[in-house]
């Protein structure tokens, strides 16, 4: 049971630390992107054309396909346009814009949490508390609000007003 | 300064909608104390003569879409039709399914814009050959 906070908690902060820009996926592995002075690719859907092309390195099938690109287009197979498409893009739209399970994760972290804080306050309590002040006994309290009936505090509106004089009781 | 907090953002209004008599389209607005309005009209033109440079290179296709992509309102099909045409003199067949993909995406909640763009770019599309991506199956997951 432990084991599986810790490594929400884990997941949580690595998230965390590398994907710091919103609304952008890295794409790859999380050391992808070493060499942020070269132009980078990101799949966003406000910069629909990055400022380079997913794929760099093309293979033979690739270039030879680049090079049917440069003819009509209507001579593509549906295939080959997706192909293209790939070669430039890593992500669709739709792909792009999927929702990630991570709000469970931040819920799961957040109850952790709260639930680690209840526990800190509890040793507080039993450990570094002081012993309760004798004016929270019952007896005390009781012994207090006669004294305050006696003395007549607030009477006309306030605190002894509410008191019966005559009855002995509340009104 | 106060001014621009309350400026109306003009392009909001400038959505396709105004060829459409069905939608009332705000007159756009901006809360200027000088300086000329640009006009939808304006607007328009300037761009579909920005990718229509015939020797526009990949890097202007780009940021040209990418700003346009910015602003809050869906281009018209006229500009798009300029755009498909850059890419296509740019032999560029993914950039025109994408550009077609981020007009959806712009298009938001509102469904029945990106159907009306279809349809108005569908001779472009046939004579340049361009598949949408709903043709392609890439609008699904």
């Amino acid at each position: 049971m432990l084991r599986l906070t810790t490594g929400r908690v884990g997941s949580l902060l690595a998230r965390r630390a590398t994907a710091m820009v919103p609304g952008v996926m890295i794409y790859g592995g999380r050391n992808a992107h070493s060499d942020m002075s070269q132009p980078m690719y990101w799949d966003r859907a406000d910069i629909p054309l990055p400022d380079k092309p997913y794929k760099d390195v093309l293979t033979d099938a690739d270039k030879s396909l680049k090079q049917k690109e440069k003819g009509p287009w209507g001579q593509l197979t549906k295939e080959e346009k997706i192909a293209l498409y790939r070669l430039s893009f890593c992500q669709t739209f739709p792909e792009m814009k999927q929702k990630t399970a991570e709000w469970k994760t931040v819920i799961g972290g957040v109850f952790f949490f709260l639930g680690f804080t209840g526990l800190v306050v509890w040793w507080q309590r039993v450990y570094v508390y002081p012993p309760r002040p004798r004016t929270f006994e019952d007896e005390w309290q009781a012994q207090q609000i006669k004294r305050m009936l006696d003395m007549r505090v607030n009477p006309i509106q306030g605190f002894s007003n509410k008191w019966d004089y005559e009855k002995g009781q509340w009104k | 300064m106060l001014r621009a907090v309350f400026r109306l953002t003009a392009t909001g209004a400038r959505s396709l909608t105004r060829s459409r008599p069905c939608y009332s389209a705000p007159l756009a607005f901006r809360c200027y104390s000088h300086g000329k309005v640009e006009t939808d009209e304006e607007f328009d033109s300037r761009w579909v003569t920005y990718f229509s440079k015939p020797d526009l290179d990949a890097w202007e296709l780009r940021k040209g879409m990418n700003t346009l992509i910015g602003y809050d309102l869906v281009p018209e099909p006229k500009i798009l039709d300029s755009a498909l045409r850059a890419c296509r003199r740019l032999n560029d067949l993914a950039s025109a399914i994408r550009i077609l993909e981020a007009v959806k995406d712009k298009a938001g909640p509102h469904k029945d814009i990106y159907p009306y763009l279809i349809q108005e770019l569908k001779p472009t599309l046939a004579e340049l050959g361009i598949s949408t991506p709903e043709e392609l199956g890439i609008d699904k997951l």
